[in-house]
């Protein structure tokens, strides 16, 4: 018997702020997180505008003397973590710690230490590189902070699947946990690539919107005057654990991880395959997994980043699977409101999903005027609507191809 | 100007985050600050640039007072001039 996962703690770093209910209220009113970049950023980018964490100050998780040792992709998902361990009322000093893991997502890691430290290398000479380079930068650091911070002794390590981080970090986790191998799982994803390599680097590949005139209707998934999607930072974790635990220590359970997932297009390392039959399969993968069929799903939240090419594939691949009834699903993107955080994205939409089911609303795709007629589904524009909810989907998608999907429900004992 | 002396401290204090007043030339910086190889690594790169002298590794192993800091930075700065 398979155990079944529920979610019982939620932690967000977001450039519309680090409370979980109040960046979910300014979604749902469809406030924008986007702004003008910081001029230290100016540097010829034709990208002028990006998602960036200001209410963010690591003192407030982490301990002085360790803050200037930890890059800022660990800082923020130390931070989403305590929150979640907060809200989940889990006390690891009376768990097995070897029964419980942090599984974090990251398509990037620690890119400012590398330019820091790459700079010093070229300008002063190999003696000068920070030895805390190689710990701040890698991937995986974020995964091995929360695993000290909290002392467990389960597997620690980071998923990297580009902007499908978080929800393969998920899909892990609920299989660990499914399978009886952990008990508690945090996971989820964190990314602050908003460094002058990475604006650089996804400029060059012309991903990037580049409407900098008016910052906040800069991201526009699904819109016909959509050219690219707005960089961003920031985390999103939550707190799994198997059913079965959280009753026993009589946790608040805020929803069920119902299935998983995942594919490979196989086609292009960048592009996603337009007809969108591969992305499709992930999706249908998660409805499988959760024995659900596609007309129960109420809600999607689409990966939806504002590309002219991704968001017509996403749109295909949505029609393959849930036929007509593709037309009467409310989808939406939140990118538009946050911006893309890449291996973020995931963590951050799914406790958007998670919301939705709390409260019973449907958050806007904003910034969506006028519909591309390649995008002719329903993407609730502009304003929130509300509705009972019991199933919802979340989709990810990222470089190198990968699809990853996750549906979550209601939880019904 | 600042003496070498409040310099090694003010360095010290700020890349361990601790005060000051914690810090005199018998403080010995691993056991008594709490410091491990990485930062006393990276201590070493924040001397070396604050008064432009180079550590020699073996040297830097040998030194674990913020005292040894001092003299040995002293030492360095009227080789070097």
């Amino acid at each position: 018997m398979k155990s079944r996962v529920v979610v019982t703690g939620l932690g967000h770093v977001t450039p519309l702020g680090l409370s979980v209910d109040r960046v979910w209220e300014d979604v749902c009113l469809g406030k924008s997180g986007i702004r003008a970049l910081a001029s230290e950023l100016h540097l010829g980018f034709r990208s002028k505008i990006a998602g960036y964490c200001v209410d963010f100050s690591p003192e407030n998780c982490i301990e002085p003397k360790d803050v200037k040792k930890i890059d800022r992709f660990s800082q923020f998902a130390l931070s989403a973590a305590k929150d979640a361990v907060t809200q989940s009322g889990i006390d690891f000093s009376q768990e097995n710690p070897y029964r419980c893991a942090a599984i974090i997502g990251s398509g990037v890691g620690g890119l400012s230490e590398i330019e820091i430290n790459f700079e010093k290398l070229l300008g002063k000479g190999a003696s000068r590189v920070s030895p805390f380079t190689i710990p701040k930068m890698m991937s995986n650091a974020a995964g091995g902070h929360i695993s000290i911070r909290y002392g467990l002794h389960g597997p620690s390590f980071a998923v990297s699947s580009a902007c499908a981080s978080s929800n393969d970090a998920v899909s892990y986790a609920m299989q660990l946990i499914r399978h009886g191998v952990m008990d508690v799982v945090i996971t989820g994803g964190s990314e602050a690539a908003l460094t002058r390599l990475g604006l650089a680097g996804f400029c060059a590949m012309h991903a990037l919107s580049e409407q900098n005139n008016e910052p906040e209707k800069a991201s526009r998934p699904f819109d016909r005057n959509r050219v690219g999607f707005v960089l961003s930072e920031g985390s999103g974790i939550v707190v799994l654990e198997s059913l079965e635990h959280a009753k026993t220590r009589k946790a608040k359970i805020l929803a069920e991880m119902l299935g998983c997932g995942a594919s490979s297009d196989a086609t292009h390392i960048t592009q996603p395959n337009e007809d969108g039959s591969i992305a499709s399969s992930a999706m249908q993968n998660a409805l499988n997994d959760a024995k659900l069929n596609g007309e129960q799903i109420e809600y999607i939240n689409a990966h939806g980043t504002g590309t002219i090419l991704g968001d017509i594939a996403e749109t295909n691949a949505l029609k393959r699977v849930f036929g007509d009834f593709a037309y009467k699903i409310p989808i939406s993107s939140t990118k538009s409101q946050l911006g893309h955080l890449l291996g973020a994205s995931g963590g951050v939409e799914l406790i958007f999903c998670i919301k939705a089911i709390e409260t019973g609303v449907i958050p806007p795709t904003i910034n969506l005027d006028d519909s591309d007629p390649k995008c002719d589904l329903d993407y609730t524009p502009n304003r929130a609507r509300e509705t009972k909810l019991n199933y919802v989907l979340s989709n990810s998608f990222g470089f190198g191809g990968h699809n990853s999907t996750l549906i979550i429900g209601r939880y019904q004992d | 100007m600042e003496s070498i002396k409040e310099e090694v401290v003010n360095i010290i204090a700020e890349q361990l985050a601790v005060n000051k007043d914690q810090i005199n030339e018998e403080t010995d910086i691993a056991n008594d600050l709490g410091a491990d190889s990485l930062d006393i690594a990276e201590l070493m790169i924040a001397f070396e640039e604050k008064f432009d002298i180079n550590i020699n590794e073996d040297r830097a192993e040998k030194i674990s007072t913020v005292g040894q800091v001092i003299e040995y930075v002293k030492s360095r700065r009227s080789a070097d001039a």
